[in-house]
């Protein structure tokens, strides 16, 4: 592959009702292996993906949200939040994981992977990609 | 195909990875090095040990691109490359070491 392309991953739904949280995250990793510029997005119900303290117990399905701690590693470092669907369902960034990367340029420094951004700058974001998957 | 660890029976997937990872325990990795002729070093198992908690923290076993990076950061630069990482698993250190811990293929190994 010869050159980087921008990748957006827009996840709008709520992790474990459907299949599809689980697939985006999946398809994310593999796709972080191609050295590709990636970004995720997450909008409407899917900002509940991101949610501190899942217990998935009464679902008899895995929890899948400790992932979302490696997508650092993954060298997948922009992670959008929009505000209007956290304030919507009455969250805040409080509410979510608090995800980072470590900058290997800046002796490892953690820096913040989570951008909370309006609905406006995020529609500002989507035009400059490349391809946008979504799930 | 399932395998035999001391006497005890564990199934296994079509590629030979534990089906169920709760049940690993190291006699598990010991018996697969074996049918794969190896002989499992302490330098083994620093990395086995280190997928195990890997998947513990995220529920992934990483890239092999990750696996390197982590492993650098944690055991130190002359560790963390491919080069080292293949000469103590032939068949790839993502498929094979994440097998022998019990862990699923990695995800986003091609």
């Amino acid at each position: 592959m010869s050159e980087t392309k921008k990748f957006m991953y827009v996840n709008r739904r709520a992790p474990y009702g459907t299949i599809y949280a689980w697939e985006s995250l999946e398809v994310v990793l593999i796709g972080a292996a191609f050295e590709q510029d990636v970004s995720l997005a997450f909008i409407d119900d899917g900002v509940y993906q991101l949610v501190k303290g899942q217990d998935t117990a009464g679902v008899g399905m895995k929890n899948f949200s400790p992932t979302y701690a490696a997508l650092g590693d993954y060298e997948v470092t922009k992670i959008y939040v929009e505000k209007e669907s956290l304030e919507e369902r009455g969250l805040t960034l409080d509410d979510l994981q608090h995800l980072v990367w470590e900058d290997e340029d800046d002796d490892w420094a953690e820096k913040d992977s989570i951008r909370l951004v309006s609905r406006a700058e995020l529609a500002e974001v989507f035009s400059g990609q490349d391809v946008m998957f979504n799930f | 195909m399932p395998i035999e660890v001391n006497g005890k029976t564990f199934e296994t997937d079509e590629e030979g990875y534990l089906a169920n990872i709760n049940e690993w325990e190291p006699g598990v990795a010991e018996v697969m090095a074996k049918e794969d002729e190896l002989e499992l070093t302490d330098e083994h198992w620093d990395i086995i040990n280190f997928l195990r908690e890997y998947y513990e923290e995220y529920q992934i076993a990483p890239a092999v691109r990750v696996l390197t990076k982590a492993v650098s950061k944690k055991l130190g630069k002359e560790k963390g490359n491919s080069k080292y990482l293949y000469g103590l698993f032939p068949y790839g250190p993502g498929k094979q070491a994440c097998r022998y811990a019990g862990l699923p293929k990695p995800t986003g190994c091609v």
